[in-house]
């Protein structure tokens, strides 16, 4: 044990730790929705409500079929993913051509009705999901205790974010998608199906969101109010970093998230706005955000 | 040699059409005669968040602004009053209660004065998070209004003098102007019932006013507008500390109507039903967001005994009005007999 600034390390580091994990969220869900903001031109309101379902999905595979956490890791983000298809199919994809508000009420409208069924399904109070066995109990670091199954989590969203960003910056794949981004008109005249193409990346965004869902499931409790405060947050970590780089809403969320711990150890009271804070600072000193273009 | 000159002429404004007119003068009737068919109470809870959803739409329906962070005004504008009619004594800063840099102490106001000073602080916030919001577009805009919505939900729920989840109860409706005592359901009902008409007269001065005009020229062709040598930033920042002000004036009004200011007001679901309540009624049209408001604030209350329901309820609203119903209600009439509502 030792003090830096007159904090002892366990809760300086603590924190640290927390204001990761919340990163690791922060940048997975931002991550989702710059994709599907790329592709579709659409503000995903209800990727809170997606990231919310994966939780329940996860929980509801545990208690009625017995499936573990790592089969819920696969399953869960499909199932949601697939419901998130669904909806693309049902509903936004009338609204390409209307202007992007229209979008932000449907996908609102949206949220409003999941988060509201499953509050009168399983009610307000949160649902305890047990840590995976073999993710239990933690190592001693020296200046801090590490739980196994946080270190995993910081781990395992580090390397998907960087896979989806590797995906879409370096593979063929990728460089349709992004080819479609800037002209999709064009990239179907080379004979490929850019309808399918951004139905696909709304069921990936919205299976991002449900995988970070699973991954929350054993840190927080699992509610249907769990993504709605989460998502308004990320909108702001979407604003700081722009949505114009992949990279940039990753490195935005695991530094928010770093910003967001250090505070909670210094000046406790201001946690919870930190985040809202550096974005009006940015808003003042950078309109385009961190890794914006000045365009958007 | 012929020389051309650009007709120097105001734009002529056209004068209220029949239909408008018409309309108008029905309000006033079905305002008149509504408290004896339906409680006062109810019918002046719609007219406040009727007065919320008028000051929204004059910024989503002419200025072509989606804020989604309007309970901020609306909401801190109820505490405001709600404090300032219930005790009186400002101590700032109000958030981190165990220390004050300045107490102003002041008796309990009466209604009128809170009332004013909730509508001020609303304009305040306005010009605040405005002047942040407009430095982005579209998405962005409205990302950041809810952002900021949010971060002064968070003050609240830490700021002393909100009461917390109790939020600040039993506010006294008071005397106003010395004459008109508002603890009389009737008299405050035809106070609520003038504020509401003030507010609805005022947003149609202002879109049918030389500004009003301009800011559809902005929300139709922005750039165009900027070449024309309009500042843009500063109509729609106006536009903005307008509709937050009178967001303002409706929070202040629905603190002494019902007596209570709460976190409810603040929360981002209160932003999302004033856009619903836009929606449903029509985008743009004077009259939509009244019949909005009217329609939602009827349903939460019939539909009380299904419960938690009612946000699916609202959520489907939502998803129907977006997909096939974007011009709203009015919107839809208006089309079908072709005339200007």
């Amino acid at each position: 044990m030792f003090e830096i600034f007159g904090v002892p390390s366990q809760v300086l580091f603590g924190q640290l730790l927390l204001g990761l994990i919340n990163g690791s969220f922060y940048a997975l869900l931002s991550l989702g929705l710059a994709v599907i903001f790329g592709m579709l031109n659409i503000i995903n309101f209800s990727h809170g409500a997606q990231y919310m379902m994966g939780a329940f999905v996860a929980f509801l595979l545990l208690q009625q079929l017995e499936l573990n956490y790592w089969l819920a890791l696969v399953i869960a983000p499909i199932i949601v993913g697939f419901f998130g298809i669904l909806i693309e199919r049902l509903f936004l994809q009338w609204l390409y051509k209307l202007d992007h508000l229209y979008g932000l009420l449907l996908t609102f409208g949206l949220a409003l009705v999941i988060e509201g069924v499953f509050r009168n399904y399983f009610g307000s109070a949160g649902l305890p999901y047990r840590v995976p066995e073999s993710l239990q109990g933690g190592r001693n670091l020296g200046f801090m205790f590490l739980p196994n199954y946080r270190a995993w989590v910081i781990f395992f969203s580090l390397a998907v974010c960087l896979s989806t960003w590797f995906v879409i910056e370096r593979t063929r794949l990728g460089a349709y998608l992004r080819a479609a981004t800037e002209n999709p008109t064009l990239v179907r005249a080379f004979g490929i199906n850019v309808p399918r193409m951004i139905t696909l990346t709304y069921g990936f965004g919205v299976g991002l969101a449900a995988l970070a869902g699973v991954m929350a499931a054993p840190i927080y409790n699992v509610s249907p109010q769990m993504g709605a405060e989460l998502i308004i947050v990320v909108f702001a970590v979407v604003v700081i970093g722009g949505m114009g780089s992949i990279m940039g809403a990753i490195v935005t969320g695991f530094g928010l998230g770093i910003v967001e711990g250090l505070t909670k150890v210094f000046f406790p009271e201001a946690s919870n706005t930190v985040i809202f804070v550096i974005m009006a600072l940015v808003l003042l000193v950078r309109p385009a955000g961190l890794f914006g273009r000045a365009s958007a | 040699m012929t020389t051309v000159t650009a007709p120097v002429s105001r734009p002529t404004l056209s004068p209220a059409s029949w239909s408008e007119q018409l309309a108008f003068v029905l309000m006033v009737g079905v305002l008149l005669v509504a408290p004896v068919f339906l409680y006062p109470l109810f019918v002046m809870k719609a007219l406040c968040f009727a007065m919320f959803a008028c000051a929204f739409n004059l910024l989503i329906g002419y200025g072509g602004l989606v804020s989604f962070g309007h309970a901020l005004y609306f909401g801190w504008a109820s505490y405001v009053t709600a404090h300032l009619a219930k005790v009186g004594t400002v101590s700032l800063p109000y958030w981190l209660g165990a220390w004050h840099w300045l107490v102003i102490p002041l008796p309990p106001l009466s209604p009128e004065l809170a009332i004013l000073a909730g509508t001020a602080t609303a304009a305040a916030l306005g010009l605040i998070a405005g002047a942040l919001a407009i430095r982005r577009q579209g998405i962005y805009f409205a990302m950041i209004t809810l952002a900021l919505a949010q971060m002064m939900y968070l003050v609240a729920v830490q700021a002393k003098f909100t009461g917390g989840e109790d939020g600040i109860q039993a506010v006294p409706r008071g005397t106003m102007f010395r004459v008109f005592d508002l603890s009389n359901q009737m008299t405050m009902y035809f106070v609520v019932a003038a504020i509401f008409l003030g507010v609805f007269l005022l947003i149609y001065r202002i879109i049918h006013s030389p500004f009003g005009e301009v800011l559809k020229a902005i929300r139709e062709n922005e750039p165009r507008a900027v070449s024309l040598g309009y500042k843009t930033d500063r109509y729609k920042l106006m536009a903005f500390v307008l509709s937050a002000t009178l967001a303002g004036v409706a929070g202040s009004t629905k603190a002494i109507v019902l007596q209570i200011a709460s976190l409810t007001d603040v929360n981002w679901p209160m932003s999302g039903e004033v856009v619903l309540m836009t929606l449903l009624g029509g985008m743009g049209t004077v009259f939509g967001p009244v019949v909005g408001a009217a329609v939602i604030i009827g349903m939460q209350d019939n539909l009380a005994q299904v419960g938690q329901w009612v946000t699916v309820i609202q959520g489907g609203i939502f998803v129907v009005c977006v997909v096939l119903f974007r011009r709203g209600i009015v919107g839809e009439i208006a089309r079908l007999l072709r005339i200007r509502l």
